[in-house]
Formats: C-alpha cells, sequence, structure tokens
C-alpha cells in the first residue's frame, strides 16, 4: 500500500509540473483562440536564455559566478528576452492572420517553433547544460522516516511554486482590470473591441505572460532534465492535460494535470508489465481520449452549441 | 503547373550542387552532418571530432601519405529522409564520389543500407545501426566497426561479473535492463536473456517510453525490485533523467552500468550531483591527455582553425568518438593504400577493402598517438566488428574516469547469433552470402 | 486569354460531368502525366530520380490522404504517420506471409489494414472536434508505433525490429533501379490522385464537404454523419497506409517503427497547409515544397554563406529560414500555394485586359 501512494503522491506532484507546461498552451489559446504549438520551443528557447545568460553575466558584469546576483539577473533578461519575443510573435506572425482559420494560424506558430529553436541553439550553442536551482534532488526526511515513501523534495518545492503560480495567475484573471480584458477578449473578440478593449495590448500582455510560465517551466524542466532541446519534448506531456482538462480552462489544466500524472504513473507500474512496459508514451492520451468520448468539451471546456 | 515551378526550383539547386573539384588527389569524404535538432548536442561533437582530426592531418602531413582530404558537409537534421538526400547528393561528390558512409543515426543507416551495395560506397557504423552487420559475408558493404551493441552488453556481464568478484558469483544476482523503448534499446535483450540462463541470474527488463523525460514509476519499480545492478540503454534525455531519478529513488550510482550513448558528458551533467559515481561503457574514452588531442590542439585550435564553437568540449566523450572515427576511417584509406597505391584519389570499393583489412595494432595505436585511446581493431571479411573491446569509465562529478582496461566480450555466445541473424536477412533478401575463403 | 473556357460548349450531362470540364486542363493534366513518364526519365539523373522525386511523390500520396480527411472533411489529424506505418508492415507482413503474392496485391492489403485501423481510431471524431479530435489522433499516433516495436511479429522477430523490403517483381520485371522504382511510384500516385480527383467531385466528396463546413447542418439534410466521417478516416488511410508502403519500398529499403514519428506526422500536415487544405494540386506542391525548400536551403548556404560562418550557425539559419518561409507564405498567401495557381490561371483567363 506505502508503494501505492508513493506512486500515486509522485504521479501528482509530476502532473502539477505537467500542468504547468499546459498553462502556456491554456493561456494563450484562451485570449486569443491561437493553439500555439510553439509552446514547447518557447520553454526550451526561455531556460536556454537563462541558462546563456548565467554563463556570460559574470565575465561581462564582475558578478560572482552562481551568485544570487547571477541569478535574478539572468531571470530579468530572459524575462525580458520571453517578452520581447511574444510581442514579436503578435506583431509580425499573429496580426497579419487575424480571422484566418484556425488551422491556419496553428501552422504559423508550427513555422515559429523552427524560428525559435533556429535562434535559441544558433545564439547559445547545443551544448547540453546542467541547471541548479539550489533546490537538492532528494527524498523528503521526515516522509522517508515515517512512511517510508520516496517523495522528491525538488518536486514537492516545484509543485508548490507552479501552484503559487497558478493562484497569482487566477488572482491576475479574476480581480483585475487587466484580467477583466483578458476574460473579455477570450469570450468574444469583436464584442470586446467594441466596448474599447486594445486587443493588441491583450494580446501582447498574454504572449508576455505565456512567456514568463514558460519560463518558470523551462526552469523546472531544466533543472530536471537538463537544459537541452528535449525540453521542447514537454509539450507532449501537457497535450493530453489539455484536452482533459480542456483548452480553455485554468483550473482544468491543473486538475487535468493531476490525473494525467497520477494514472500514467499508477498505469505504467501496475498495467504495464502486463502489456511489456513503456506505455506512458500513449496511456495518457487513450485515457484523455476515452474521456472526451463521454464529456467531449473536456473537464471544464466551455461547451459548445452548434447553431445551424 | 506544380512540377514545373518545383523543377526551376530544383533546376536552381542541381546548379548548386555542382561545385568544381580540383583534380588533384583528393580524397573526397561525405559527412552527413545534424547540428540543429533534438540530437545537435550529439552531432556537432561527433562531427568536431571527426572534422578536427582530418584537419590535424591535413595540416600536419598534408593528407594521408600526400592525399589530402577534403569533405563537404551536408545538415540531416537526424532525419532520415534528409538523409537519404544527402547520401544521394553526396554520392557523385569529389573525383571519385563518396568514399565512406558515416550517418551517426541508426535510422539514417537503416535508410540507406539497400543503397551502398549498388552505389559501392561503405557504410561504417561505429557503435550502431545493424548488429548483424557484422557477418561481413552478408553485408559486405557495412562495417560495424570496433563494437556492437550485442558485443557491449557481454562486455558489461563481465564488468558486473568482475565487479562481483567472478562470473560464478553472478549466480543468483538480479540485474534490471532499463531500456529505450525502441528498436535500439530493445536490441540487447535475447543475449541478456541468453547471458542469464547461461550465469543464472536473474534479468528484468524495464522499459522507458520516448523521450523518457520523466521516470519515477519505472525507478520506483527498480526500487521494488532491489536489483544489484541496473543496465541503463538509454538513448538522449532519458539518460540523466534516469540517472537523478535513480538518485532520487537512493539507488546507488555506481552499481548503474551504461551503453556509450548513455556514458557522455552531456548524459551526466544535467543530472548534477546525483550522477556521481556512474559508470558507463564506451569505445573510445575522455579527456585531452592523448598524443592525438595535443596534436590537434596544436595544429588545428592553436591556428583557429578548429570546428568546436565552444573549446571546452574537446576531449569530451563524443568529441573522441569523432576523432576516433577520424582515426579509423583514415587507417583504412591507409590500409587501401598499400593495395591500390598512393597518390591518386581511391574510390569507394577500394576504400571497402581497407576497411575490410584493417589492423590497428597496439604499437600502430601508439604510433597515431592513441594508446588507450581506442581498442586495437583487426578486421575480415568474416567479421567486420573487428574489435568487441570496451572500457568502462566513471563519472566523478566533473570527468569521466577510466576504471579498467579493455573488456573483451563474449565471441563464443554473439557471434553465432549473430551469423544467425544475417541467415534470416540474407534468405528474407536473396542474398547469396559471399564465400570468404575466395576474398583476398 | 490563354485560359479561356468560352467557346468549350458541353452538350450532354456526360461532357458536363467530365473529370476536367476545361480543355486547357486536360491537356494540362495529360502533358504533365506524358512529361513526367516520358520526358523526366531522359532528362532527370539518379540524384534526381532517387533523392527528389520519388520522396515527392510519395510525400504527395500521404498529404492527400491527409488532405481527404482534413481539407474536405474537416477533420484534423495528427496520426498520418501512424497509419502509413500500418501500411508498411502490412505490405511488409502479406509480402512475407504468402507466398508468391503480388506486390500490387499486397500494397492495396496494405492499404486496407490502414484503413481499417484508420476507422478504429476515426470512432472519436464522431464526439470530438477541431484540436481536440487532432490531439486524440495523437494516441493513434504513439500506440501504433509502440505496438510495432512491442510485438515482434510485426517485423518478423527481426533482432533489430526493423523490416526490410522484400524484391519487388510484376510480371517477372525486377523493380530495383532507381528509374523503375520512380515509374511505379508515379503510376501508383497518378492512379490514386485521378481516383481522389474523382471522389472529391462526386456525391461522396460533396457529403465530406457538407461535413465538413457544418456537421450539424448536414446531418439535417440527410447526410449520415458517423458513416460520412468513418469513409473519410477509411479512405484517407488507406492513402496514407499506400504511401507507407511505397515509402518501404520505392524509398528507403529498410524501415525501423522509429522512422514513422511525430515529425513525419507533422512534416505532412505542413504540406497540405503550405501545398492548399482541400485542393489536390495542393499535395503535390505542398509536399515539393517541404522536401525541396530544406535541401534547396542546405545547398544555397554551402555555397554562398558556408565558407564564411561556422556550421552550427549556419545549420541553425537554415532552419530559421525555413520557419520564416513558413510564417511568410502563411501570411501572403492563407490558403496554400495552390491559391496562388488559381489566382494565376484567373489572370490568363482575362489576360491582356484585365478590365
Amino acid at each position: 500500500m506505502t508503494f501505492f501512494f508513493e506512486v500515486l503522491i509522485g504521479g501528482l506532484l509530476s502532473g502539477v509540473l505537467y500542468a504547468l507546461v499546459a498553462l502556456g498552451f491554456v493561456l494563450i489559446f484562451k485570449a486569443s483562440g491561437v493553439f500555439n504549438f510553439a509552446q514547447g520551443a518557447m520553454v526550451f528557447f526561455a531556460a536556454l536564455t537563462f541558462v546563456g545568460f548565467t554563463e556570460v553575466l559574470p565575465g561581462w558584469t564582475g558578478l560572482e559566478e552562481g551568485g544570487s546576483a547571477v541569478f535574478w539577473l539572468a531571470f530579468v533578461l530572459a524575462l525580458g528576452a520571453m517578452i520581447v519575443l511574444g510581442i514579436a510573435t503578435e506583431k509580425v506572425v499573429l496580426r497579419p492572420l487575424v480571422n484566418q482559420p484556425p488551422i491556419t494560424l496553428f501552422m504559423a506558430t508550427i513555422g515559429l517553433t523552427f524560428l525559435v529553436e533556429g535562434i535559441a541553439q544558433g545564439l547559445w550553442g547545443a551544448a547540453v547544460r546542467g541547471l541548479s536551482l539550489g533546490i537538492e534532488d532528494e527524498p523528503v526526511m521526515w516522509i522517508l522516516d515515517r512512511f517510508e515513501m520516496i517523495i522528491s523534495k525538488f518536486d514537492v518545492i516545484a509543485a508548490a511554486v507552479a501552484l503559487v503560480l497558478f493562484v497569482l495567475l487566477a488572482a491576475l484573471f479574476q480581480y483585475t482590470k487587466v484580467g477583466r480584458a483578458l476574460r473579455a477578449v477570450a469570450d468574444d473578440h469583436q464584442a470586446a473591441l467594441s466596448v474599447g478593449i486594445p486587443l493588441k495590448h491583450i494580446w501582447a500582455i498574454v504572449w508576455g505572460v505565456a512567456g514568463f510560465v514558460a519560463l518558470v517551466a523551462g526552469l523546472i524542466w531544466g533543472a530536471r532534465n537538463g537544459v537541452q532541446f528535449a525540453l521542447t519534448f514537454t509539450a507532449l506531456k501537457a497535450l493530453p492535460v489539455l484536452i482533459l482538462g480542456g483548452f480553455t480552462s485554468v483550473p482544468g489544466a491543473i486538475l487535468g494535470g493531476l490525473i494525467i500524472g497520477a494514472s500514467e504513473k499508477l498505469g505504467e507500474v501496475y498495467i504495464g508489465p502486463y502489456m511489456g512496459g513503456g506505455i506512458d508514451s500513449w496511456f495518457p492520451y487513450m485515457l484523455a481520449l476515452l474521456f472526451l468520448l463521454v464529456r467531449p468539451e473536456g473537464l471544464f471546456g466551455e461547451k459548445h452549441i452548434d447553431r445551424v | 503547373m506544380q512540377f514545373k515551378k518545383s523543377l526551376m526550383l530544383g533546376a536552381a539547386v542541381a546548379g548548386l550542387a555542382v561545385t568544381g573539384y580540383a583534380a588533384a588527389a583528393e580524397q573526397y569524404i561525405g559527412l552527413p552532418t545534424y547540428r540543429v535538432g533534438a540530437y545537435a548536442a550529439g552531432g556537432t561533437g561527433l562531427f568536431g571530432g571527426w572534422i578536427d582530426y582530418m584537419t590535424m592531418v591535413n595540416e600536419r602531413d598534408g593528407g594521408v601519405n600526400g592525399l589530402k582530404l577534403v569533405w563537404e558537409e551536408c545538415e540531416t537534421e537526424y532525419n532520415n529522409a534528409r538523409g537519404v538526400e544527402c547520401y544521394e547528393r553526396m554520392k557523385k561528390g569529389g573525383t571519385t564520389g563518396n568514399t565512406v558512409f558515416q550517418p551517426l543515426s541508426t535510422g539514417i543507416t537503416y535508410s540507406v543500407l539497400d543503397r551502398v551495395a549498388n552505389d559501392k560506397i561503405p557504410l561504417v557504423t561505429m557503435g550502431y545501426g545493424r548488429t548483424d552487420a557484422a557477418d561481413g559475408r552478408v553485408f559486405p558493404w557495412v562495417f560495424p566497426l570496433i563494437t556492437t551493441y550485442w558485443s557491449q552488453s557481454t562486455a558489461k556481464i563481465k564488468f558486473i561479473g568482475m565487479k562481483e568478484g567472478g562470473m560464478d558469483k553472478l549466480k543468483g544476482k538480479k540485474i534490471v535492463n532499463i531500456y529505450h523503448d525502441s528498436a535500439y534499446g530493445k536490441e540487447t535483450i535475447p543475449v541478456l536473456d541468453a547471458q542469464a540462463k547461461q550465469y543464472g541470474f536473474e534479468v528484468i527488463h524495464i522499459a522507458v517510453a520516448h523521450p523518457g523525460n520523466e521516470q519515477q514509476s519505472q525507478w520506483l519499480r527498480v526500487r521494488q525490485e532491489k536489483p544489484d545492478w541496473v543496465i541503463l540503454r538509454g538513448w538522449g534525455v532519458m539518460n540523466p533523467t534516469a540517472i537523478r531519478t535513480a538518485a532520487r529513488t537512493g539507488f546507488p550510482r555506481d552499481k548503474i552500468v551504461g551503453v556509450w550513448w548513455s556514458g557522455s558528458e552531456e548524459d551526466v551533467i544535467p543530472a548534477g550531483d546525483g550522477a556521481k559515481g556512474y559508470i558507463a561503457a564506451g569505445f573510445n574514452v575522455a579527456g585531452t591527455d592523448f598524443p592525438v588531442i595535443k596534436e590537434i590542439q596544436k595544429y588545428v585550435y592553436a591556428k583557429n582553425m578548429g570546428n568546436m564553437e565552444d573549446k571546452s568540449r574537446v576531449g569530451s566523450v563524443l568529441y573522441n568518438r569523432g576523432v576516433v572515427h577520424g582515426i579509423v576511417t583514415l587507417e583504412a584509406i591507409r590500409t587501401a593504400q598499400t593495395k591500390f597505391g598512393t597518390g591518386k584519389a581511391l574510390t569507394g570499393e577500394q576504400v571497402r577493402w581497407g576497411f575490410e583489412n584493417l589492423n590497428i595494432t597496439d604499437e600502430r595505436l601508439k604510433e597515431l598517438g592513441a594508446s588507450g585511446f581506442l581498442p586495437p581493431l583487426a578486421t575480415s571479411c568474416m567479421n567486420h566488428e573487428g574489435s568487441g573491446k570496451v572500457k568502462f569509465q566513471q563519472w566523478d562529478g566533473a570527468k569521466w574516469k577510466v576504471i579498467t582496461d579493455w573488456i573483451d566480450s563474449d565471441q563464443a555466445l554473439v557471434r553465432p547469433m549473430i551469423e544467425e541473424s544475417a541467415a534470416k536477412y540474407a534468405a528474407e533478401k536473396g542474398i547469396t552470402p559471399r564465400d570468404c575463403s575466395k576474398e583476398m | 486569354m490563354f485560359y479561356r473556357e468560352a467557346g468549350q460548349f458541353k452538350a450532354s450531362y456526360r461532357e458536363d460531368q467530365q473529370i476536367f470540364p476545361i480543355r486547357q486542363d486536360r491537356i494540362g493534366i495529360v502533358a504533365a502525366i506524358v512529361f513526367f513518364f516520358l520526358v523526366v526519365p531522359l532528362i532527370a539523373n539518379q540524384y534526381w530520380l532517387q533523392a527528389i522525386l520519388t520522396p515527392v511523390l510519395i510525400f504527395s500520396l500521404a498529404a492527400l490522404g491527409l488532405n481527404i480527411l482534413t481539407g474536405y472533411a474537416g477533420q484534423l489529424s495528427l496520426g498520418s504517420a501512424a497509419f502509413m506505418a500500418v501500411g508498411a508492415f502490412g505490405t511488409y507482413n502479406f509480402m512475407l506471409r504468402m507466398d508468391g503474392i503480388p506486390f500490387l496485391v499486397a500494397l492495396v492489403l496494405g492499404g486496407l489494414c490502414a484503413a481499417v485501423v484508420g476507422i478504429l481510431f476515426g470512432l472519436p471524431s464522431l464526439r470530438i472536434k477541431g484540436f481536440y479530435l487532432a490531439v486524440a489522433t495523437l494516441a493513434a499516433q504513439f500506440f501504433i508505433v509502440w505496438v510495432l516495436v512491442k510485438f515482434g511479429w510485426f517485423s518478423n522477430h527481426s533482432t533489430s525490429g526493423v523490416i526490410t523490403a522484400q524484391h519487388v517483381e510484376i510480371l517477372g520485371y525486377t523493380f530495383d533501379s532507381p528509374l523503375s522504382k520512380y515509374l511505379l511510384t508515379l503510376a501508383v500516385v497518378v492512379v490514386f490522385a485521378l481516383l481522389a480527383k474523382n471522389m472529391v467531385r462526386s456525391a461522396t466528396g460533396r457529403k465530406w464537404m457538407a461535413v465538413r463546413d457544418m456537421d450539424v447542418a448536414a446531418e439535417v439534410i440527410g447526410i449520415r454523419l458517423m458513416g460520412t466521417k468513418l469513409q473519410a478516416f477509411a479512405i484517407s488511410s488507406f492513402y496514407c497506409g499506400v504511401a507507407g508502403a511505397l515509402y518501404a519500398y520505392m524509398y528507403l529499403g529498410t524501415v525501423e517503427p522509429e522512422g514513422f514519428n511525430l515529425d513525419l506526422s507533422f512534416k505532412i500536415l505542413f504540406m497540405i497547409i503550405i501545398g492548399g487544405v482541400g485542393s489536390i494540386l495542393g499535395s503535390f506542391i505542398g509536399a515539393a515544397f517541404i522536401v525541396l525548400l530544406p535541401v534547396f536551403l542546405n545547398v544555397a548556404m554551402h555555397t554562398s554563406l558556408g565558407e564564411f560562418i561556422p556550421a552550427n550557425i549556419a545549420a541553425n539559419l537554415e532552419l530559421i529560414i525555413f520557419g520564416g518561409m513558413i510564417v511568410f507564405f502563411l501570411i501572403v498567401e492563407p490558403h496554400g500555394l495552390a491559391r496562388l495557381w488559381q489566382i494565376a490561371k484567373e489572370k490568363l483567363r482575362i489576360w491582356p485586359f484585365p478590365h
């Protein structure tokens, strides 16, 4: 039984981290109706830019290598890069494509993926980097002592950071003026425009926020897996979360993440051995698929009514 | 119509592709590199080392016995279709056409496998590709040189046996094989099973789905099984994730033995301190303390002609593996020159003969400045593998440390399996194996 | 002036309903077919046949398959490569396990396997739409590749997990030269392209388009959604399956299941979006564009800047330009390159008096 809970809790913690990546998709889809395929590339770009800055900053400024000053300066610079990237995307790629069918916008973000990947590796090189956030990846001792369960300290802290981020974003959406404008845009672009909400600014903000989320996701996943091209694959973990939770729902992303994370792990441990293992490539997708058959709009997705 | 359009574009491509090469004796080598995409870290290191070695030989000796080396890069992005295009594009390069093709990608290897025999270009796959191609009778044009996955798998068991204090001590032990869930990852399962039976240990196979950036469940299973050793057959991001997750679940890293695609700096650095003590096999070693690397630094980097942007990667495992590719390829050219003469460019067919009659002895390695850098190598018509030896290295947190001498593989076990598999391929394809006694 | 329909009278329903109602189109198609069957073999060298034309044709067929599903029936799919894999492995197993089966029969049977699998994974489309469906088709992508890797039976227990295409023999002639492979591929692709062209203008195609434009409305006018959608999935997967088999037999020779990965699925999706969603011609243009552009960039980079900038930068620059070009073409012509051809036809019709 201990083992079951160990797997379950580990899965839930990973699930929060999947949700973190999914959140970037949700933000952009909600506000602009774009399925942003480049989200994975943005996670990679953000993490690589951060690590790149931590490498070059000591040389430029004479700050102590590995110090917290370098960390925060690099964080700010990487965030700036992400915001610039977001605004440039909005201006150069999306604005000329307003009112095009969703698939065209989707395709444009795939083109963007190549661009971002090329820029990232062209600027900072292809080498694989380690990234330490100063959090030990070791079992939480008192859980190990008391319940004999191994729960990673890193995952607990990372999940906590992600949850704080979720709460902050939810508050931003719910209680601020910008948030209201965001929700208005999400509901209906034209109606929002007609009451005087500047669509362009809103989109730029959303892409900026998505860049911020990508940076946080990039740092956490980068610390887990190393800062390398494979960070773009985190998007593949986020996609089943998205269909399960709905493309437009932030709580859906969290709950979807928890469900996917837990069931993926439990599936691999308890069903996997009977099927030869390695099923976690498709298991979350199948699960999400089966769920959608029952509830096509996902957990919290908006119910879509077709009018003829 | 669309085809006219594509044809016009094509004409432009073709026009650009035909670039003149000087008629002087130059040995043309086509390099299907990958410098972008998911495997760019590997590609830049491997091809960087290889190119640097060739530059060094050109600079220091003016080529191989005066035969200058020229090469051309073609970006494959590690993609099969792009790889085939590169192969076809470079086929007619230089004065003789491409003379050796080493894609450094299993997928591209398979994609050109059928083509090389027709085009008479040797396909060299060092440490990857088709294991059964070691049977040179069925695969005259394919060279999985130095060691194959099967050979190294037996060498790993030998290493584990050594650590346990003798092969008989393996009885009753438990080994978990964590593998990348792909054709590549599954390849050693039959060998491990056969050895488990032979030595009486238990082996449990646990698959990790691609890309393997999340392995909590697999390692919790490892923890439950409580194995004595773990064999890691990983690829890409799966490696650091595995090592890190092992650290997190408390499995001792010095009981994990990785394949060479799990044993580069790129695989351990992201895992941080958790990687300390981790062991991996390799048919080349890391480090810059070899005369051959020193020569590269002297003749190439001192003159600012190096291929690596990040000079700190010179001497890394993958870079040195690229140098091994350079050494072996050039030795094959040298061998071919003993039969076909120096002073003119060799054809693919002639270079193939060179690969088939390689004999890189310890003395020769010493001359090359590569003693202990790669194992001695001797190929024949029957045996396209030539060595099967690997060394084991341990990560001390900052660099790889060699902890064994060359460990031999169990050819008595592997060879019949290779021959059986090759015979099956021959039957499927309708190939009549060569008679090696008639080969010269 | 060059493309006038004036004076072409349709005197019977038969004439009105022919596959290419405009004479210039008929001439163009015949000319193109003649060109590719007779002229190209004379002028193209091995490189062009083996490395460019054959893959472009095969990818065109796969793109055509996806275009039927996405462009005509409006169901977004990201699993095309998996259906190609089913076709390739299916054909391989028919060739292997049934002695003396003709290649073309095995090819069609392989395609049918893909069609069956396609129907299975098409079932969710009855309830799920848009990007939800697209992500759901990823289940097919990962599951099929997993099955092909996991169960050795599919690759005849090959230790390397790969399948090796057998020799292809039709009526005693062995197809092993690049030219013969090109011609066989071309023949198959032409037949299937004409079939597709015929299909999309028939009742079948009109049903698909009705479902694409609004499925509730289509249902109201009496189109059975389930049958229509599944039919689109089946036919689309069949095309992809045949393309996959050609990919294995006419192009690569030896393939591993991982060769049919998600990247390939995306590539085929690029082809139809760049070429033109809902356009047969667009599938060909898109395939040619996506196959040729990176090659062209690579060659151009080597002959221009390659000497002066480090190889790593050059390679990344190619990728950046490739991505930039995709975005550029989408902005310039969101309906795909096929639309440019349409516009050109309009221009030709009224030239030289545009008003």
